[in-house]
């Protein structure tokens, strides 16, 4: 009771702050502090109680520097003394004032210390005080600690600070917190009953935590309350949890459209089996790290929009790779396959090796751009940033090439030469031209999902190997030399792929993906949307 | 009869092959056992045992060549049944531990132990027995092959596609072993092996053995493969390989020819596995990697395809250049083994012992021709185009 006395003391004076403060503000509190450095723990105790009540608004700065260790006091005690601890030889300062204090020698002076009771004490005031602060974005942060760690002692600071709460969200935040406490108090059934349906109104997983935990402590008249509200969060949060599930299949499904879509164009139009994929988006990766290097020396102030260079560049360059690639290897082992999977497999090793020498074979950091990070919230689903602009991405890539397949000359050359080479060639189409750039294409977009993927994974020279199988696995499922297939089959394997995760687990989940694949080749082996006609049996 | 069918098909290539597997088997072991460690003969233990798996993946590139030299497909899964059947030996060899593990549990192997189980998994029974263990190493990777191209070749899954379905394969696999609940002691797979048929398995006459048997088999699964691909079986196993549609189109079930040679290859593959897995001593899931049986078809490649004892060079002389580069010059491995795939495909299409073969067959083609000068011109192109093995594809 004494607490709770002392704290709507607190919350008085902190309210009341600009008359309190414009009063005591000429009030030297240095003794109270200097209070703080001698005798035991429970007399440390009534001391910061003793500075709190005194209202001063710089209270709270005094106190963070106490639970962040850096006031000290001389061994035989004398003014507390702060220092941050970054200098050598250690500097001391005057905690009020933040003048230096001169001639003080290291060595007899010693850190205040607390034990667990007082960072405790220390928090719930450091809790009390934000509550009723001007910054809406701390009064959110102590409302959600004490939803968390309800007490009912704060019911009176809490009801003082809701008075004055402006803010829906802080104010709501605060209304659960306030109905929590009231769970724990003996307050009326009816108000209990009131409390219990505020909570549920929130309809989050908190909120479900917290009634059951009620429930075991609830009267019997209140049992079939908390177990209705309960029944209804458990509903609306299956059906979250189903668009939560969806959400993360669509990211999945991104990526893995961006990993295939090149591999789309190379396998799926040229009939050309490019193992060194992966490390054409590897390529891609290492581009956005070098871009972003670049940009940083270079054009400090553009460095947030560096993965924007980064898109072009990475084409360019791995564009370029692949028709170095096509000109020097591929293009004598056209019409053999198997051997054409050997030798850009031979490829992806040097390609690999290359990378480790000269970047070395650790991870290279790849900055979140700040438009890229951070979470956002609809409903009861949470959406990160980079993920959404990953899909935003990987939709534009596939419809711009979808664009550059139906509506450009080379999109038009392109589809000839995949229906009827022979025909084409006689036509005047120049094959090998189109075979060279139809490489050179699908490399390059293969280099812009490593400009994307080096948003989420690691920028390693394994970078792309961990993608290459889950690519064609892709390509072979929508069906080869489909752009659509390509886009179909990445969201629904990745749909799939994350709805069999809560079951399964994430990686007998990716199993049994790969064996529904095998066995849907089995029925379909030419994927699900295969191209029909003549050209089919080779 | 076997005998018969065994030795009838014989060519002589495949007679020097075994022949030298043969004296092999015998001499390494003597040398090693017999000489003194100061003698200039000598040839060390670990030098056998290396010798010894180079051997089993021999095998294993013999068992490749198989299917893809004479059936047209190109598996990038092999290294799973490989692997299978070093599994189904690293199993009776850990339950040979017995006691003597860290834990001194007599059923349960070490990594059971730290992993909390409470009793042997019902796929461990029967592994404390050699023969049960010699059964798996060809039940497993043969179940396997024979369920997996049962649905394939029946769906006419071929080409790339199979490629790159029997990639997914070992793929998933690999995923699967690395799972510590599924009970093959996962990321660390299974290790510090003592005994093999009583015998320690770290002692110079075991490891002898072991490599003795590793060459005679080597050379027992060569002539049977000669014997299969020469036999009339075999030259209807080539037709689909060079023209899958036709032999169809003329009565043979194509699908179960494929299936009969994937399982022994699987087969085979395995026992390389169960080989390699004693005398290496250790079997971890990353023998699955899509990485590693793409490898052993550089190896097939290397040595020539479609030649039974190529393959076999392929396999020693791509993995001793492995030892040899990774430890000199550990950057330059994957660069060389790189330039190889490349190099291989584009100017050495039939690998080692096929343009040996060919040029052996180009200058005896032109002795003959000094005799028989009349039909000099038709001669040379015609023989040239009917002799010369076309490309499967």
């Amino acid at each position: 009771m004494y607490r709770a006395l002392q704290i709507v003391l607190i919350a008085l004076s902190l309210g009341l702050s600009a008359l309190a403060t414009g009063l005591r503000a000429q009030e030297d509190i240095h003794p109270l502090v200097d209070a703080l450095g001698v005798g035991s723990f429970p007399q440390r105790e009534a001391a910061i109680k003793a500075l709190v009540a005194s209202g001063n608004p710089k209270v709270g700065q005094i106190l963070k520097q106490l639970s962040d260790g850096q006031l000290f006091v001389a061994e035989d005690g004398g003014p507390v003394l702060m220092s941050t601890g970054e200098d050598d030889p250690p500097v001391f300062l005057d905690p009020l004032t933040g003048e230096t204090v001169a001639d003080i020698d290291p060595d007899t002076m010693g850190k205040i210390r607390i034990n667990n009771a007082l960072r405790g004490l220390l928090g719930a005031i450091s809790s009390q005080m934000t509550l009723l602060s001007p910054d809406r974005g701390a009064r959110l942060t102590a409302a959600q600690g004490l939803l968390g760690n309800a007490d009912p002692e704060n019911l009176e600071l809490l009801d003082t600070a809701l008075a004055q709460e402006k803010d829906s969200e802080v104010k709501a935040t605060m209304e659960a917190a306030r109905a929590v406490i009231m769970l724990k108090t003996n307050a009326s059934l009816a108000e209990k009953t009131a409390a219990i349906d505020t909570i549920a109104a929130r309809g989050n997983r908190d909120a479900l935590t917290i009634l059951s935990t009620a429930l075991q402590t609830a009267p019997d008249e209140l049992k079939p309350v908390i177990l209705r509200d309960m029944g209804a969060i458990n509903r609306s949060l299956a059906v979250w949890d189903v668009a939560q599930n969806v959400s993360y299949g669509i990211s999945l499904g991104s990526v893995l459209l961006l990993a295939a879509i090149g591999l789309a164009i190379t396998f799926g139009v040229m009939g050309v089996i490019n193992m060194a994929h992966g490390e054409m988006v590897m390529l891609g990766a290492y581009t956005t790290y070098v871009v972003q290097n670049a940009v940083r020396a270079y054009l400090p102030n553009l460095a947030d929009y560096s993965l924007v260079l980064s898109v072009p560049a990475a084409f360019l360059f791995t564009g370029l790779v692949g028709l170095v690639i096509e000109r020097s290897v591929i293009r004598f082992l056209y019409g053999r396959p198997l051997e054409t999977l050997l030798a850009t497999w031979g490829i992806s090793l040097i390609l690999q090796q290359a990378i480790r020498s000269v970047f070395g074979p650790t991870n290279r950091e790849v900055s979140n751009p700040s438009w890229m990070s951070g979470a956002f919230e609809i409903g009861g689903l949470t959406l990160t940033w980079n993920r959404l602009w990953i899909v935003v991405f990987s939709l534009a890539v596939f419809f711009a090439l979808l664009m550059l397949l139906k509506r450009s000359a080379f999109g038009l050359q392109m589809r000839a030469v995949t229906q009827n080479r022979r025909m084409a060639s006689s036509m005047g189409i120049r094959t090998a031209w189109v075979d060279a750039f139809t490489f050179a294409l699908g490399s390059g977009v293969a280099g812009m999902a490593g400009v994307a993927l080096s948003q989420i994974d690691n920028v390693s020279p394994n970078l792309g190997q961990s993608y290459i199988i889950d690519s064609f696995m892709v390509v072979v499922f929508g069906g080869v030399g489909n752009l659509w297939g390509t886009l179909v089959g990445a969201f629904s394997l990745g749909i799939l792929n994350k709805f069999l995760e809560p079951y399964a687990g994430a990686v007998l989940g990716k199993i049994l993906v790969l064996v529904l694949i095998i066995l849907f080749i089995q029925k379909r082996p030419r994927g699900l949307f295969a191209l029909k006609g003549r050209a089919v049996e080779a | 009869m076997i005998t018969a069918f065994l030795l009838r098909s014989l060519d002589r290539k495949i007679v020097i092959g075994i022949a030298l597997l043969i004296a092999l088997a015998i001499l390494v072991p003597a040398l090693n056992l017999l000489t003194a460690p100061t003698s200039a003969l000598h040839i060390p233990t670990y030098i056998m045992s290396l010798f010894g798996k180079y051997l089993t993946y021999a095998l294993l590139a013999l068992a490749l060549d198989l299917v893809w030299g004479f059936c047209g497909i190109l598996s990038l899964g092999h290294g799973a049944f490989f692997a299978l059947g070093g599994y189904a030996m690293g199993m009776y060899l850990m339950r040979q531990i017995g006691a003597r593990g860290s834990y001194g549990n007599p059923i349960l192997p070490d990594f059971m132990v730290f992993l909390n189980y409470k009793e042997l998994p019902w796929f461990w029974y029967g592994f404390d027995h050699f023969w049960v263990a010699a059964i798996m190493v060809l039940l497993g990777p043969g179940l396997l092959a024979f369920v997996f191209g049962w649905f394939a070749f029946r769906s006419r899954v071929n080409g790339v596609y199979l490629s790159i379905i029997t990639q997914a394969m070992t793929y998933a696999l690999l995923l699967a072993f690395f799972r510590n609940d599924m009970g093959f002691g996962g990321n660390n797979g299974l290790t510090d092996f003592k005994d093999i048929l009583g015998f320690n398995i770290q002692a110079d006459g075991t490891r002898a053995v072991l490599f003795a048997a590793t060459a005679i088999i080597l050379a027992f699964c060569l002539m049977l493969a000669s014997a299969i691909v020469r036999s009339k079986y075999g030259k209807v196993l080539i037709g689909v390989r060079d023209a899958e549609s036709r032999v169809r189109f003329l009565g043979f079930r194509v699908e179960n020819m494929k299936l009969f040679t994937f399982v022994v290859s699987a087969m085979m593959a395995g026992i390389a596995g169960a080989l390699y897995v004693p005398q290496v001593g250790i079997i971890n899931p990353g023998e699955f990697a899509p990485a590693n049986s793409i490898e052993v078809v550089i190896w097939t490649a290397v040595g020539g395809r479609a030649t039974l004892v190529g393959p076999i060079i392929g396999a020693i002389l791509v993995n001793g250049g492995k030892t040899i580069f990774t430890g000199l010059f550990p950057e330059v491995w994957l660069f060389a083994l790189g330039l190889l795939f490349v190099a291989v495909t584009l100017f050495l299409p039939k690998g080692i012992v096929g343009t040996f073969t060919q040029f052996w067959k180009t200058r005896r083609e032109y002795r003959d021709e000094g005799v028989k000068e009349k039909a000099r011109e038709q001669g040379i192109a015609e023989a040239a185009k009917s002799t010369e093995p076309q490309a499967a594809e």
